[in-house]
């Protein structure tokens, strides 16, 4: 069987590719998919410390379930919001929103 | 399972979905007659849901769905606090909504704002974990449709996605942050959680993740970039709405996790608060001075103001808890006339929100000129006024928990602060323009938001049976 700890370095690698992603990528869609990652990585660590650490319980496999549905939530109104820049702009690149500065 | 006890201790949140569907019924039902009065269909439904709901019905604490909710009267206190400055928003709205771009969707603002105004009142009253999260997306998703309101204006829109994008980034870091707690402890509620802790170093990591999301919430500085942009970008009453409301919820959220579920790591965050205070308050003074727009530099004046309200969070006492929502009560009336008059000027001079455009302003429109005065008076803390007795009482309570440096800190910066807020007053009332404003009259209901405001102002400093009242119930926290 595999041990907890694999689970929790993939989770971890996910979580700060996340964070670099978000933080270099110049592009609002890759923004939001980086953003997807590090959700995502919470989910897997949820899951897993249930699964090990506390094998009685529900309450990891419950969160992570409900972080799903909330992240598709706030994922469709981001895209909402990003396509109707694009219809205002043309464009979704983050060097272009930049009306408001300073 | 008992029925009884939900509608016993969530009448709030109940009457609240009420109150929302029955806003988009009549959006949906009214004809065009019926929609002449939409406006004040909503806010009186408003009125009557804040009169219900105003004095807490229990006396002590209770629990629903097995402690997932927790009422207490504080928190019914706060959520009527919340409840009355959304109704001065929706009064300050009308304007803006009967406009010929956004009349069609009055509804989906009314709705929208609702139904965030519920996520608060579920995040204020939560008793796990994951009742905080759902309460806090609640608030936090449709604000940013609220954000993004005027689909065809490209600074509207961009507000949203910076927002929504920050909003998210922040969600997310706050729920890595949980999975932490959840790790270590095995339980997600409140109460289990608290005697688990013992502040090993992934608890206080955990904690600092966990204190980034709601960080974002309230705008303190590490994690205030957003709040420039978007409060410049949104609609101007969705901007009042956001610095006040959402605020509050959130610092009150903040300090009741803080003290109920981190009472084992309290030198930690004591810490961290300490920190985040220095920066929220000076970065924000600073930022606020060479602002030229008037909602950005409202924005890094609400900053300034989270910082204030920490000092109350970072005490961890009832009184802590009292001034704190005392001080929320305070900047929400201030907050709400500087925003009325910049969207009624707004409004009336085809969107003019620069410094500049307010010179003279005395001479065209003296009546608005004052109560933006005096709320501006009242947000830099000058005595006779309610922002100097909650100031008083913020610093008090950090003084008592031996905060010396941190409080004359804020001293000071209270001076500065007074700086920037005149330089507003001086452009009112002393710089000459030879084309101000022009004299305008504001429409009815945006007049009576601003005597409601001109009164709290005034009054709630004067009357010390609102600080003793909150002061009742904030015993048990």
């Amino acid at each position: 069987m595999v041990q907890m700890e694999y689970y929790l370095i993939v989770s971890t690698i996910m979580m700060f590719v996340g964070i670099y992603g978000f933080l270099t990528r110049r592009n609002l869609l890759a923004m939001l998919i980086a953003v997807e990652l590090i959700l995502n990585s919470v989910d897997i660590n949820f899951v897993v410390f249930n699964r090990f650490l506390f094998p009685g319980q529900l309450e990891g496999f419950f969160f992570s379930l409900f972080a799903i549905g909330i992240s598709a939530a706030e994922t469709a109104v981001a895209i909402a919001i990003i396509i109707n820049i694009y219809r205002n702009i043309r464009n979704i690149q983050v060097k272009n929103l930049d009306k408001m500065k300073w | 399972m008992d029925y009884s006890s939900i509608f016993s201790y969530m009448y709030t949140e109940i009457a609240l979905v009420g109150v929302a569907i029955a806003v988009l019924l009549y959006d949906l039902l009214a004809g065009e007659r019926g929609r002449k009065f939409f406006h004040c269909f909503t806010c009186i439904l408003m009125l009557l849901f804040i009169a219900g709901t105003v004095v807490p019905y229990h006396q002590g604490t209770g629990e629903v769905f097995g402690g997932m909710y927790v009422y207490s009267p504080v928190a019914g206190i706060v959520k009527s606090i919340l409840a009355i400055g959304t109704l001065i928003v929706f009064l300050q709205a009308d304007s803006w909504l009967r406009r010929e771009d956004t009349t069609f969707k009055r509804g989906e603002f009314y709705v929208l704002t609702l139904s965030t105004l519920l996520g608060m009142d579920f995040m204020i009253s939560s008793g796990h974990f994951m009742m905080f999260f759902i309460g806090l997306e609640l608030a936090s998703v449709p604000m940013a449709c609220l954000v993004a309101f005027d689909k065809y204006r490209h600074n509207s829109a961009e507000a949203g996605a910076k927002y929504i994008l920050s909003a998210l980034f922040a969600s997310g870091l706050m729920l890595y942050g949980i999975s932490f707690l959840y790790g270590t402890t095995g339980t997600l509620y409140f109460e289990d959680m608290a005697p688990a802790l013992d502040g090993n170093a992934l608890q206080i990591l955990a904690m600092a993740f966990f204190f980034t999301g709601l960080g974002f919430k309230i705008s303190l500085v590490p994690f205030h970039l957003w709040t420039a942009d978007t409060y410049e970008g949104a609609p101007t009453t969705v901007t009042s709405y956001l610095s006040v409301v959402s605020k509050a919820a959130a610092a009150f959220a903040l300090m009741v996790v803080l003290v109920k579920v981190f009472a084992q790591m309290v030198e930690y965050w004591q810490l961290m608060l300490y920190i985040v205070i220095v920066l929220s308050i000076t970065v924000a003074n600073l930022f606020a001075i060479r602002q030229k727009n008037l909602k950005r530099f409202l924005a890094f004046s609400s900053i300034s103001q989270a910082g204030y309200i920490m000092l109350a969070v970072i005490s961890g006492t009832p009184y802590g808890m009292t001034s704190l929502i005392f001080y929320v009560l305070v900047y929400m009336v201030a907050n709400l006339a500087a925003f009325g008059v910049i969207s009624a000027v707004e409004q009336n001079s085809d969107g003019k929100v620069c410094m500049d455009d307010y010179n003279g302003l005395y001479r065209t429109n003296p009546k608005l000129t004052v109560i933006m005065t005096l709320a501006l008076f009242s947000l830099a803390g000058i005595p006779p006024f309610a922002g100097f007795f909650s100031k008083f009482f913020i610093f008090a309570a950090a003084f008592e928990q031996g905060f010396h440096v941190l409080v004359f800190i804020a001293l000071i910066n209270t001076v500065i602060s007074l700086y920037y807020y005149l330089l507003v007053v001086k452009a009112m009332f002393i710089t000459p323009n030879d084309s101000p404003v022009a004299n305008f009259r504001s429409d009815n209901s945006t007049r009576l938001s601003l005597i409601l405001c001109l009164a709290g102002i005034i009054v709630l400093g004067l009357a010390s049976c609102i600080f003793d009242g909150i002061n009742l119930y904030s015993f048990g926290m």
